[in-house]
């Protein structure tokens, strides 16, 4: 498999949230502000990354019948990990965050990539296979984020960009964006739009 | 493969991976542990200075220090008043003694206008002094109940102890967009001058319903309220009732004005 469909496949073409509708739990949560966007984002690429190349790593190794949990141990371990740096480095966003950052372990995707293609590949299209899968998930996150910032807050990565009513401008903010829900619809509009232009997405009646 | 060798083997992998991850993440906790602590100090000492509008948002690390340098950290005991050393000031968590059965006491159910339920026998408290060793300002913790979550705050009052210099608070999980308005920068900017009592020294402040008419004659004990966050509101009203009453900072107020604290 060649490297840049390896990478880039999974954002548009086969991408986890809008093809595959995993992940969309956290892609609620944590949507509200762009900043915490990035950062989730940042995690869960390093997670998923290394999550896979790990399985793959000692996929030869593995018995069948605890393997689901051997992938489970590798994934808490790399979740707890990214937890602690996120702590150390950018503790604004981290307490903003909290316990979502450690429900990226509950991330389908996560597990998904590494049941599906990290038990039966080489580590290193492994890694970019998870590599590609968090850009996937990434990409749809960063749009919710974008609409539901702009909407609900009338800001962009927190600059300002409609000036709210009860500031004194013109802008009244959509309350629903500041809810999780809103993430349903947005993602919905993603979904539409991405089949649209690639009808062979569409599920047959 | 026979079955037992399976079994075996499948116990050395799992066993063997757990050591691994169990190595790997101990290491980078206690390597980050350090970092972490410095990042929750520093965050605790913005939000003191913040609440009293000593540092702009988003000052540095820098800033944050130098200007926690000069603000003296004193424990009090709400029942006379005075400053006590019988916690270390450095170390005391008032949040956490006041969950303590050891260290707490609970509010009695009249004067519990907030629902707090307990409070910590001491308080931790910041006073920041001027050049010449004068009070300049008095930063109290407060917390009480809004609609969802019990959320912590600030307070910093002059040294006359009725007027506010600024209010924050820290941590709530109010709603967003209506409780969670509590944080909005515009609505704290009002707090800013008015007064928690009367001149007989009887709590007036509340958080009003609506906007303040400012030629009322009450408009110096009142903010505007919070549209649709009515609870939220009431709360933070009980909850400074509460703080600002006799069983709260009433004793160690009434003895700082007379200089005996």
């Amino acid at each position: 498999m060649k490297v840049k469909e390896l990478l880039f496949a999974p954002i548009l073409s086969n991408n986890p949230i809008a093809l595959g509708v995993l992940g969309v739990c956290s892609a609620l949560a944590v949507t509200v502000q762009l900043k915490n966007v990035f950062v989730m984002c940042g995690a869960v690429i390093g997670v998923v990354a290394f999550a896979n190349m790990g399985v793959s790593l000692i996929r030869n190794h593995v018995p069948n019948s605890v393997r689901i949990i051997v992938q489970m141990t590798i994934i808490a371990t790399l979740v707890i990990i990214a937890e602690q740096f996120l702590k150390a480095f950018v503790y604004d966003q981290w307490k903003t965050m909290a316990v979502y950052v450690g429900l990226i372990i509950t991330n389908c995707i996560v597990m998904g990539r590494t049941e599906a293609f990290g038990m039966k590949n080489g580590p290193i299209e492994s890694f970019l296979d998870g590599v590609g899968n968090g850009l996937g998930y990434s990409f749809i996150l960063i749009v919710v984020g974008f609409f539901r910032e702009l909407f609900g807050s009338g800001s962009v990565l927190g600059f300002q960009v409609l000036e709210l009513t009860k500031n004194g401008g013109w802008y009244q903010p959509n309350g629903m964006m500041l809810l999780p829900p809103s993430a349903f619809f947005l993602i919905g509009f993603i979904i539409w739009a991405i089949r649209e232009r690639d009808p062979s997405q569409v599920e047959e009646e | 493969m026979s079955k037992s060798s399976e079994t075996v083997k499948t116990m050395v992998v799992a066993g063997g991976l757990c050591l691994v991850c169990s190595l790997l993440v101990s290491s980078i906790v206690v390597s980050l542990r350090p970092q972490q602590a410095a990042n929750k100090e520093l965050d605790m000492k913005k939000n003191i200075l913040m609440s009293a509008g000593l540092i702009e948002a988003g000052a540095s690390a820098q800033v944050i220090n130098d200007t926690f340098s000069k603000v003296e950290t004193v424990v009090i005991d709400f029942e006379t008043g005075k400053k006590t050393d019988v916690v270390d000031s450095k170390t005391y968590d008032q949040n956490k003694a006041a969950a303590d059965p050891a260290m707490n006491v609970s509010i009695p159910a009249n004067l519990d206008v907030g629902g707090i339920g307990t409070r910590a026998k001491y308080a931790k408290i910041y006073i920041s002094k001027n050049d010449a060793g004068e009070i300049k300002d008095i930063i109290l913790p407060v917390k009480g109940k809004g609609l969802w979550s019990t959320m912590y705050g600030f307070i910093a009052l002059e040294k006359d102890t009725k007027t506010i210099k600024g209010f924050a608070y820290y941590s709530h999980g109010e709603t967003p967009g209506l409780g969670g308005e509590v944080d909005n920068p515009n609505w704290k900017k009002q707090w800013i001058g008015k007064k928690l009592y009367d001149d007989d020294w009887n709590f007036a402040f509340k958080v009003a319903k609506g906007t303040v008419d400012n030629t009322h004659h009450l408009a110096q004990y009142k903010v505007d309220g919070l549209s649709g966050a009515t609870i939220t509101a009431n709360g933070v009203t009980s909850s400074m009732q509460y703080w600002f009453g006799k069983h709260g900072y009433g004793t160690f107020l009434a003895a700082l004005r007379k200089g005996e604290y």
